[in-house]
């Protein structure tokens, strides 16, 4: 007791010498910490805002003059593309055409061999086999869009070529191109954008419950009319955002085409050479100078409201499908 | 009283775990059936054999004979579509598909070839009906199933399932995720539909079970332990284990 006794009296003792700490007066430097680091986040936060807000301005800024000095209608509307010649032709039609019909007929095939691929994962396939193919698609997504290019102008041109001698062997307006045609960047873009569907399709058809698919199979339907009737339409709106992510990626791609795509301003038919929004702008911009170089970012200009009218549409999207929720 | 389903010998093992063991049970026709019992004692297993829902589990393996109107529901050549399509089921969560009312009770006459929009109609309407939920959701018929309240969204499950005309209907606790009073509505609900359908129901609710069913098999650690009237079952049981489960001794 009596060793313990002088123990407390120093504890007591220690207590009244440390009063209690206020809680007014914090610790500067953390204070300012927090602020820093609040400030830092805003910054980046606004930097994109401000990037999106540049290009923006920068593409009207630039973009526009072409238009007034040619005319609008004469370069929307106007079928001749010819800006080198002693009399210079802006008409940009063909190519506006070419990159519409060209994403449109890649969406078209694309998207039904991805959204099948992703039901063949989610639905179908049992584990083992799912498990080779997603890897193999997740690569797919990483592979380089010029490598796409190249394996277009080494696989898919030679085959065309030969179909196009075959086809127009007799022909007297059709322009040889050895297989570089709108057919050949068609099936590039198709087989670009599938990792894309695939994946965005698989992991809305992955979220759909395991219960509703039950409930289909207890009213005695098979899996298939499972998969088409319930999955497939309880994911909607997760398949129709692969759809239009992947008419973003088609729309705005250009190194995998600008190789297989012949890349001559025509109609676009399927076997004739063909310029997109993007590669003409890769192709020309090297070159050109004055009003060209002008139309030329007229051409990045449609490109961009493009694709900004495609984000409205995802957003729209989205927003949709999480109400239905 | 003349059997509707016939069960002999049923064995079921999840891989090496046997789930199932030995059940031997006459379903009565037109009546409504309970299955009790503690969790996991095999009751929900045993009554998706019964539409073979649990084919769809990996690694079941499935012994002994089940039989619905004297054919056997695992023999060579059956349909597991047209046998699901007379023995129907509703879950414990209410799960109505992602679509309009009428479309999830048109679901099933649709899949089964149905296309005829003024028959479809009269079976929509018919099968709202029988489900006791018609005047709830006539006036909103194609707006979607998922605005419905929880007990709501179970009566039109019930629907859906009347719609592809079934003869037997099987209950997985269907009431668990209700509120009381959309409980009291099924329970209604099921004494009604025994005068056309046989019902079997699993419930972990004996007040439940005794307040509906005819009768009440009871089952633990994958055996049926003894089957009998609700009311003899509940009053006087002949197994110890079953007083002891009834009385609240375990469970």
């Amino acid at each position: 007791m009596e060793k313990v006794l002088p123990l407390l009296k120093n504890m007591s003792r220690s207590k009244n010498a440390h009063s209690y700490k206020s809680i007014t007066n914090g610790s500067k430097s953390r204070s300012i910490i927090e602020r820093l680091m609040e400030c830092i986040f805003t910054i980046c936060g606004l930097s994109a805002v401000a990037a999106v807000a540049a290009i923006t301005i920068y593409m009207i800024i630039s973009g526009t003059p072409a238009i007034f000095k040619v005319g609008i209608a004469k370069m929307l509307l106007g079928t001749d593309w010819a800006p080198t010649a002693a009399e210079p032709s802006f008409g940009i039609a063909w190519i506006v055409l070419t990159s519409v019909i060209g994403t449109a007929a890649s969406i078209v095939i694309g998207v039904p061999v991805g959204l099948m691929t992703a039901i063949f994962m989610s639905e179908v396939a049992d584990k083992k086999v799912a498990g080779i193919v997603k890897p193999a698609v997740e690569l797919l997504a990483g592979i380089p869009s010029i490598v796409y290019g190249l394996l277009g102008l080494l696989i898919i041109n030679p085959i065309m070529g030969a179909a196009e001698k075959a086809l127009f062997a007799d022909s007297k307006t059709h322009v040889m191109n050895g297989g570089a045609n709108l057919i050949s960047a068609v099936l590039v873009l198709a087989i670009m954008i599938l990792p894309t569907v695939i994946n965005v399709s698989e992991t809305s058809l992955r979220a759909v419950p395991v219960s509703i698919r039950q409930a289909s199979l207890a009213l005695g339907a098979t899996k298939i009319q499972t998969i088409f009737g319930v999955t497939v339409p309880a994911a909607k709106s997760g398949i129709i955002t692969a759809v239009v992510l992947g008419i973003g990626r088609a729309v705005g791609e250009a190194m995998a085409i600008v190789l297989v795509s012949g890349n001559t301003v025509n109609i676009p038919l399927p076997f004739n050479s063909v310029r997109f929004l993007t590669t003409g702008i890769v192709s020309e911009m090297g070159y050109a100078s004055g009003l060209h170089r002008e139309a030329l970012f007229t051409i990045g200009l449609v490109l961009f409201v493009f694709i900004m009218i495609i984000n409205v549409v995802i957003n729209g999207i989205m927003e949709g499908g999480g109400r239905n929720e | 009283m003349e059997a509707k389903i016939e069960v002999r010998n049923l064995n079921l093992y999840y891989g090496a775990n046997h789930a199932l063991k030995n059940v031997i049970m006459d379903i009565p026709a037109k009546e409504i059936t309970a299955f009790i019992g503690p969790s996991g004692c095999g009751k929900s297993t045993f009554l998706k054999t019964l539409n073979r829902m649990n084919d769809l589990v990996d690694g079941v393996r499935i012994e002994g004979k089940i039989t619905l109107d004297g054919e056997d529901i695992y023999g060579s050549g059956v349909d597991t579509t047209l046998l699901r399509k007379r023995v129907g089921m509703v879950f414990q969560q209410p799960n109505p598909f992602p679509m309009s009312i009428y479309d999830n009770v048109a679901y099933g006459p649709r899949i089964h070839g149905l296309k005829n929009r003024a028959r479809l109609n009269e079976i929509v309407e018919a099968s709202l009906k029988g489900a006791a939920i018609f005047d709830e959701v006539k006036d909103r018929l194609n707006k979607s199933a998922l605005g419905l309240s929880g007990g709501q969204q179970q009566r039109l499950c019930i629907a859906r399932a009347l719609a592809v005309k079934p003869d037997v209907l099987l209950m997985d606790e269907p009431t668990s995720a209700l509120d009381p009073i959309s409980t009291l509505k099924i329970e209604e609900l099921m004494s009604e539909l025994k005068e056309k359908y046989t019902v079997a129901i699993v419930t972990h609710n004996m007040q439940q079970a005794a307040r509906i069913a005819d009768n009440t098999a009871f089952f633990l650690v994958g055996e049926m332990i003894e089957m009998d009237r609700t009311d003899v079952l509940f009053s006087r049981p002949s197994d110890k284990r079953t007083e002891d489960y009834i009385t609240g001794r375990f469970g």
